[in-house]
């Protein structure tokens, strides 16, 4: 009996996991249309990478030849010429070529390739240089709520109502019920594997709130990603470069007096050497460090996301030399392996980013034993002076 | 020939590279642990380490030639 059950359980689990697979099929086959093509699919892969002003779920062209979307409209605010401006984004008509002008308080906008600009005063169409560059509209500054702003607010309001009752489950009794029970083991690895051993026993707990809020936003995103709703959100620079700055900001700010003088001054070595070793110091804690966290993450969901709507496209792409049900489940089967890499993807970045993360604020805070310090390096000095 | 070729080669180039270095980490790494079965947890962790790190480097490169 028990083996029944468990078999069935088993079943719904591979079901659930076909799910995301067939129901992404289902987006990307409503775009394909008649129309479609190699370069239809490309289009909207790039157009999936980058961040949008409306929640669009999929799309399609009905047998009238009208474009039909379905999705939900975001609510646009711009800081423009004159002050604060606010419209949702159905006013832009799903344009996305400067085609469609808003006019709002005497002021035109249009969307260009993701990006809304303001026209000129008097000016009633965009017009464009040689190479697609508005010649007549500037951009604005633009805070509205887009379709990656919804997913942090999303997943920073379910992360809130998880820990807090994660939280108050504790104060009643010692272990956790229902969904604490598998946030409990990774908030136990994090502060064990990650922020113990990396920072330090006398240090860790200070920024281990710092390191289990990461990992949880870039692993929780990273899933949300891969789920039909297509988010894209840890796969934005903007995003991953937020991140890289607050590590950065944390390493900076709690780094002690042997962190700054091995960056500036490096103890131990000649003294010609040492302007040198602070120039490439600086360099790699205030540039490559940061760069190497944002540019990982960046590329490996971008690259991820890309493979696999690339995999769910072959089903158009080689629709006529496979016939349609061999094309079909070639995709089905490729996409499926692909996206069970993914959620481990999805972890492992989560996981290397705290990781790095911790180390780096393990370096800043580390405390040397000074005198071992110096005997280390005169003895070290002597030797070389033996062997001279 | 336009200068996309060029880049895919030196995008190539990377892949190459990067793969030779993963390789080597990997290959070394299962050595150890091979080696000294109790200590697979720690050499691991420096694995990851490493691979990543790597992973940044070759990202990086493919990042800026893109």
């Amino acid at each position: 009996m028990k083996i029944v059950k468990q078999s069935f359980k088993f079943l719904v689990l591979a079901v659930l996991m076909f799910l995301p697979t067939s129901i992404l099929a289902i987006n990307a086959g409503g775009d394909g249309g008649q129309i479609s093509g190699k370069q239809e699919v490309e289009e909207y892969i790039v157009h999936h990478l980058k961040d949008s002003h409306d929640f669009n779920l999929f799309s399609y062209t009905d047998d009238a030849g009208e474009r039909q979307h379905f999705g939900v409209a975001l609510p646009v605010i711009l800081w423009s010429s004159e002050g604060l401006v606010t419209f949702m984004s159905s006013e832009f008509h799903h344009d996305d070529n400067g085609q469609v002008i808003v006019e709002k308080d005497g002021l035109k906008f249009t969307k260009i390739h993701s990006k809304i600009y303001e026209l000129e005063k008097g000016a009633t169409a965009v017009e464009f240089d040689a190479d697609h560059h508005a010649t007549n509209a500037s951009k604005v500054l633009d805070f509205s709520i887009t379709k990656s702003v919804v997913g942090i607010l999303l997943i920073g309001l379910l992360m809130l109502f998880w820990f807090s009752r994660l939280a108050k489950q504790y104060k009643k009794k010692q272990i956790p019920t229902g969904f604490g029970r598998i946030l409990e083991p990774l908030v136990l690895y994090v502060r064990d594997e990650i922020a113990r051993p990396n920072i330090g026993e006398k240090h860790y707990r200070k920024f281990t709130g710092y390191l289990l809020t990461v990992f949880f936003f870039i692993w929780i995103l990273n899933l949300a990603g891969l789920t039909p709703l297509g988010f894209n959100v840890t796969g934005q620079l903007a995003v991953t470069a937020c991140l890289a700055i607050f590590t950065l900001i944390i390493y900076t700010i709690s780094g002690n007096k042997d962190y700054w003088m091995h960056i500036l001054w490096m103890p131990g070595v000649p003294i010609f050497v040492k302007p040198i070793l602070a120039v490439i110091e600086l360099v790699g804690a205030f540039i490559i460090k940061p760069f190497s966290l944002l540019v990982r993450l960046f590329a490996n969901i971008s690259a991820g996301h890309i493979v696999l709507m690339s995999l769910i496209a072959i089903m158009f792409t080689l629709k006529e030399s496979l016939g349609v049900v061999g094309a079909t489940s070639l995709s089905f089967v490729l996409s499926f392996f692909l996206l069970l890499i993914e959620l481990l993807v999805a972890f492992l970045q989560a996981y290397i980013f705290t990781m790095l993360s911790a180390l780096f604020i393990g370096m800043a805070v580390a405390e040397h034993d000074h005198e071992h310090d110096h005997e280390v390096s005169s003895d070290v000095e002597d030797v070389r002076g033996d062997f001279i | 020939m336009e200068p996309v070729t060029y880049n895919l080669i030196g995008a190539g180039l990377i892949v190459i590279g990067a793969g030779i270095g993963l390789g080597q980490i990997g290959g070394k790494a299962m050595e150890g642990i091979a080696r000294q079965p109790e200590a697979a947890g720690k050499i691991q962790t420096a694995m990851i380490i490493v691979a990543a790190l790597l992973e940044g480097l070759a990202f990086g490169a493919l990042f800026l030639g893109k």
